[in-house]
């Protein structure tokens, strides 16, 4: 737990001062007609700086502490993400509805362990309900592939 | 609404298929960008010409309205710039077009993308309140001059307008710099209807919105028209008795701003005279002649070495003016 | 003479066709209120162009019904998954997922449509009456006034936060820097992009809220190693009817939520401020106020009261000013000037058929619109029964889709996941993730108008104290503000012992 929260209030440290020399070249006055347009994000980043460097003092000088997270439950966490990110990957070269099927059979077999047919159906169906409603029906655009372009859309 | 697809689908396989001599025609969805956030005058037209191309069946796929308009439209125009010869890409300009990315040095250019046909011109209006007492743009401006705006501090008058650096700021900084003396606040709001109705609530003494924005306002007595930022008068409706800024003021301050349209990047010839031979028909509706009348649009359909001309002079125009008011990228 | 021109309306609105419009676009906009990320200024606008067909008063029924049920359905996904459909839906999470995941999911949905009806049709009575007026009054709001109006929405936050102060700190303050990220409207400039292009166009609420609640949400779960778990009660329609058995005793609640929600709604301010507010007064003032955001049925009231008021309210000045109280209403006002009519003051007098036609359909419409969610309440409750190995890629894809639709763009699903792991680490660590959510919708707008304000009075800050309206707001705001100081001190002033529980 306290590395974590050192580990945050780092990350938010830095971000903090990153604001600050943004704001800084932008202008953090008060010019005749109010605060100009590095003003506020200045004072913010400062006020970040200032709260993340006590939270990280207050972690430091705690004595007791448990972990963030167990090597146990960690894996159901990992077991979300990783494919999660995979997916988001593939959306760009395959598009979306292809990506998302992939996704969706490949979390319910591996993690669900559904049968094959209740897979394939899902996997088929969802992507397919989505197009429909998405392309067709409220003619909202999502990313496509080679698939669809095949399909000529 | 499907059901209505497929039969447009089949009536246009039936129709087209005869008259197919047609070298391109879309083959799936056409993107039509709005760099611009939705329910603005640009947005409106957008979703004019689809809905107009969906009811006249102008189009054998229709068209989707995206709106992309981060930071003042460069998310739009940069987002069509990356879609190199596309054929189911459009895009709707604004003044933006030439605005953003001379004050922010942004990587686009109309030269960019492929010009099809300017729509329409909006034109500009000097608004104040009708409560206020000034009659004609002189008294007003003579108020301006003598800091004589009673309720602002020190007197100093207030102009509104639709965003920073773009049009609404280089007419009033153009106004300023003809009557030597004047001297406004500017006030940036985001949206020109919302510019209008902070004139009727007294929070600004005046605007330089385009007729539209304010058009039900002035019907209601609530603002007044004291001038068009234009050469000649507008030609319909009451905006005929509304003079020019030239005859009230004496100065010359005119200012129009472009609706056109342009493709991806390098689009093919054949889509260009494609999408050139829809908005022409497009124009020719009743719903867009009256669209055009409502909002004092100046009708100004033209293409090819026309339309770049024009946005070649335009983009030379925005260049000096807003060398003028110091509004370039420093 | 509004009673007469009601009756009038009511004739234009229930027809046949009219109704049935109605039934559609509510259909429609649940499902677009239920996917996050697809907020009803989309589907009004989607639905569009297809309206030129139509007489203008079914299109302005079609699309105002469609709004009325994204209103409704934002609540779906909110209480069920924890992920806000729509910006206004973010307070219902708090109180309304604690409730499904105690198998409560019935209840907290009932209470959720049961007070948006009831937060509608506070507004339509109003509007009903008083258009004109309230008009006159909404155009008295100018920039300093909608500034004050954000210093109340915050002030009114302040002490509720977290057993962290100097988290909630952090939290506020990065929901502020995110907001300003991308180009500032007042001086053109560009803020914190260094260049990225995908920066300029900013970080989202929507997208920022579906990582941060919806993503973060799911880590959490299975971390913690439970499964969804699905709706013990209620698999039929007796869900509702004994929820509404509980409701009287909330009806402070709902008449102050309907009340913040109008009059937040009816200038351009906003659903979203509304619903935050509601809900920070209604913990103030309860009796119980620890119990807010671990399962309090008066935490989902609260805010979906406030939100559809508000959501109603925003048409107003749209019909009578032209000017649009939220981005759904700035679309319909397009629609009305393609379809030929002018929005503005002289609707009322010119297109009368029109008008009233349309507010007799917000009664009509709200009422179709809360008998077909309440009817699907059970239906609704069962989704959480779906198996987990189907629910969660399903929540993610749904997720990606929601990200990506608000501006068409990859990078958003990116910032997704990146929130997502955020929400996950932060909600650890004890940030507070609602400071940071209020302060990211909020930023923005509060900024804009201080500023605005400010070049209004040439650098004073007077302004904010010595016009009428902003005065008013503005010391209700220092009141608050200084309220958790304050109590305290009173308290050893009058040395009376008042129970802990009460300082909130």
């Amino acid at each position: 737990m306290r590395a974590a929260d050192l580990a945050t209030a780092s990350i938010l440290i830095l971000l903090g001062g990153v604001v600050v020399l943004d704001s800084l070249r932008i202008g953090i006055g008060w010019g005749t007609d109010g605060p100009r347009a590095g003003f506020f994000p200045f004072w913010l980043g400062v006020i970040l700086i200032f709260a993340s460097v006590t939270i990280g003092m207050q972690a430091w000088h705690r004595a007791t502490d448990k972990p963030f997270v167990t090597r146990a439950r960690l894996g159901p966490v990992l077991k979300v993400l990783w494919p999660a990110t995979l997916m988001v990957v593939l959306i760009t070269p395959l598009g979306l509805y292809v990506a998302s099927a992939l996704y969706l059979g490949f979390y319910m077999r591996w993690v669900g362990r559904h049968s094959w047919l209740a897979v394939i159906l899902c996997a088929i169906g969802v992507p397919l309900v989505t197009f429909v409603v998405f392309e067709l029906w409220f003619l909202v655009p999502m990313p496509k592939g080679p698939l669809e372009t095949w399909l000529g859309y | 609404m499907k059901l209505d697809r497929v039969v447009v689908l089949v009536l246009t396989l039936l129709v087209a298929a005869p008259a197919s001599a047609v070298a391109w025609e879309p083959t799936r969805p056409i993107d039509f960008v709005v760099p611009a956030g939705t329910g603005g005058g640009a947005d409106q037209m957008a979703r004019l010409i689809a809905g107009i191309s969906e009811k006249h069946r102008l189009s054998p796929r229709p068209l989707i309205v995206i709106n992309k308009s981060g930071a003042a439209g460069a998310e739009g125009f940069l987002d069509v710039k990356g879609r190199k010869g596309d054929p189911h890409t459009i895009i709707i300009t604004l003044s933006n077009l030439f605005t953003t990315p001379l004050h922010n040095n942004l990587p686009f250019n109309w030269r960019d993308y492929t010009p099809l046909a300017r729509m329409a011109l909006d034109e500009f209006i000097l608004w104040v309140n009708a409560d206020t007492p000034y009659k004609t743009a002189k008294e007003y401006l003579a108020a301006v001059k003598d800091k004589q705006c009673k309720e602002r501090q020190g007197g100093q008058c207030l102009m509104g307008g639709t965003g920073s650096a773009q049009e609404d700021q280089i007419l009033t900084i153009q106004l300023e710099q003809a009557l030597p003396g004047t001297k406004f606040s500017y006030v940036p709001f985001k949206g020109g209807g919302e510019v209008c109705v902070n004139l009727v609530g007294k929070h600004v003494d005046s605007t330089v919105n385009n007729p539209i924005e304010c058009v039900s306002h002035w019907k209601a007595g609530r603002v007044r028209p004291l001038a068009v930022f234009d050469t000649a008068r507008i030609t319909v409706g009451e905006w005929k008795d509304v003079p020019t800024v030239k005859e009230a003021l004496g100065v010359d301050v005119s200012y129009l701003m472009l609706r056109g349209i342009f493709g991806a990047p390098g689009m093919s010839k054949d889509a260009v005279d494609w999408y050139v031979a829809f908005l022409k028909k497009v124009t020719e509706t009743p719903e867009w002649k009256k669209y055009t009348e409502d909002g004092a649009l100046k009708p100004a359909f033209a293409t090819g070495a026309e339309y770049v001309k024009w946005v070649e002079d335009n983009e030379q125009l925005h260049k000096e003016l807003m060398a003028k008011g110091g509004l370039l990228k420093k | 003479m509004g009673l007469e021109n009601l009756l009038h309306g009511f004739q234009i609105a229930v027809t046949p066709f009219n109704l049935f419009v109605a039934v559609l676009g509510i259909t429609l906009g649940t499902i677009i209120g239920v996917l996050p990320g697809l907020g009803g200024a989309n589907g009004v606008a989607i639905l569009l162009p297809l309206t030129f067909t139509m007489p203008p008063t079914s299109a302005i029924i079609l699309l105002t019904s469609l709004y009325w049920g994204a209103l409704f359905g934002g609540a779906i996904t909110s209480v069920l998954f924890n992920i806000p459909g729509e910006p206004w839906s973010v307070a219902t999470t708090f109180d309304g997922y604690p409730l499904a995941r105690q198998g409560q999911g019935g209840q907290a949905l009932t209470a959720a449509f049961s007070s948006s009806f009831v937060g509608a049709f506070f507004s339509i009575v109003l509007i009903t009456f008083f258009a004109p007026l309230l008009a006159e009054i909404a155009l008295r709001f100018g920039p300093p006034e909608f500034f004050a109006i954000q210093l109340l929405t915050f002030s009114s936050f302040i002490g509720l936060g977290g057993d962290a102060p100097l988290k909630s700190l952090v939290s506020i303050v990065l929901g502020f820097i995110l907001a300003a990220v991308g180009l500032d409207v007042v001086t053109g400039q560009l803020r914190m992009t260094f260049g990225f292009v995908d920066l300029m166009k900013g970080f989202d609420f929507i997208v920022a809220v579906i990582g941060l609640f919806g993503i973060g949400e799911i880590l959490l779960s299975v971390e913690e190693g439970l499964s969804f778990k699905g709706a013990s009660t209620g698999m039929n329609l007796r869900v509702v009817l004994d929820t509404w058995k509980t409701l009287p005793r909330y009806a402070r609640t709902f008449v102050r939520g309907a009340f913040i929600g109008f009059w937040m709604g009816f200038k351009p301010g906003g659903a979203t401020p509304a619903s935050f507010m509601s809900y920070a007064f209604a913990k103030r003032f309860s009796k119980h106020p620890e119990r807010f955001g671990k399962g309090e049925i008066e935490g989902v009231i609260a805010p979906e009261t406030a939100a559809h008021a508000a959501g109603v309210a925003a048409i107003l000045p749209m019909i009578t000013l032209g000017i649009p109280g939220s981005p759904t209403a700035a679309v319909m006002l397009g629609g009305l000037i393609i379809w030929g009519l002018q929005p503005g003051p002289l609707l009322f007098t010119e297109k009368p058929d029109f008008v009233w036609g349309l507010i007799a359909s917000m009664y009509t419409g709200n009422l179709i619109g809360v008998l077909m969610v309440l009817a699907f309440v059970p239906f609704f409750a069962a989704i959480l029964r779906i198996p987990f190995a189907i629910l969660t890629p399903l929540i993610v894809v749904v997720c990606a889709i929601g990200s990506y639709a608000v501006h068409n763009s990859m990078i958003d699903i990116w910032y997704m996941l990146i929130f997502g792991a955020v929400g996950y680490v932060f909600k650890k660590l004890d940030y507070p993730l609602a400071p940071l959510v209020l302060a990211l919708v909020l930023g923005d707008l509060a900024e804009n108008a201080l500023r605005q304000s400010l070049i209004m009075s040439q650098g004073s800050l007077a302004i904010f104290l010595n016009r009428p309206i902003a005065g008013v707001i503005t010391a209700a705001a220092i009141f608050f503000f200084v309220l958790p100081v304050l109590t305290p001190w009173w308290r050893r002033v009058r040395g009376a012992s008042v129970p802990a529980s009460r300082r909130t």
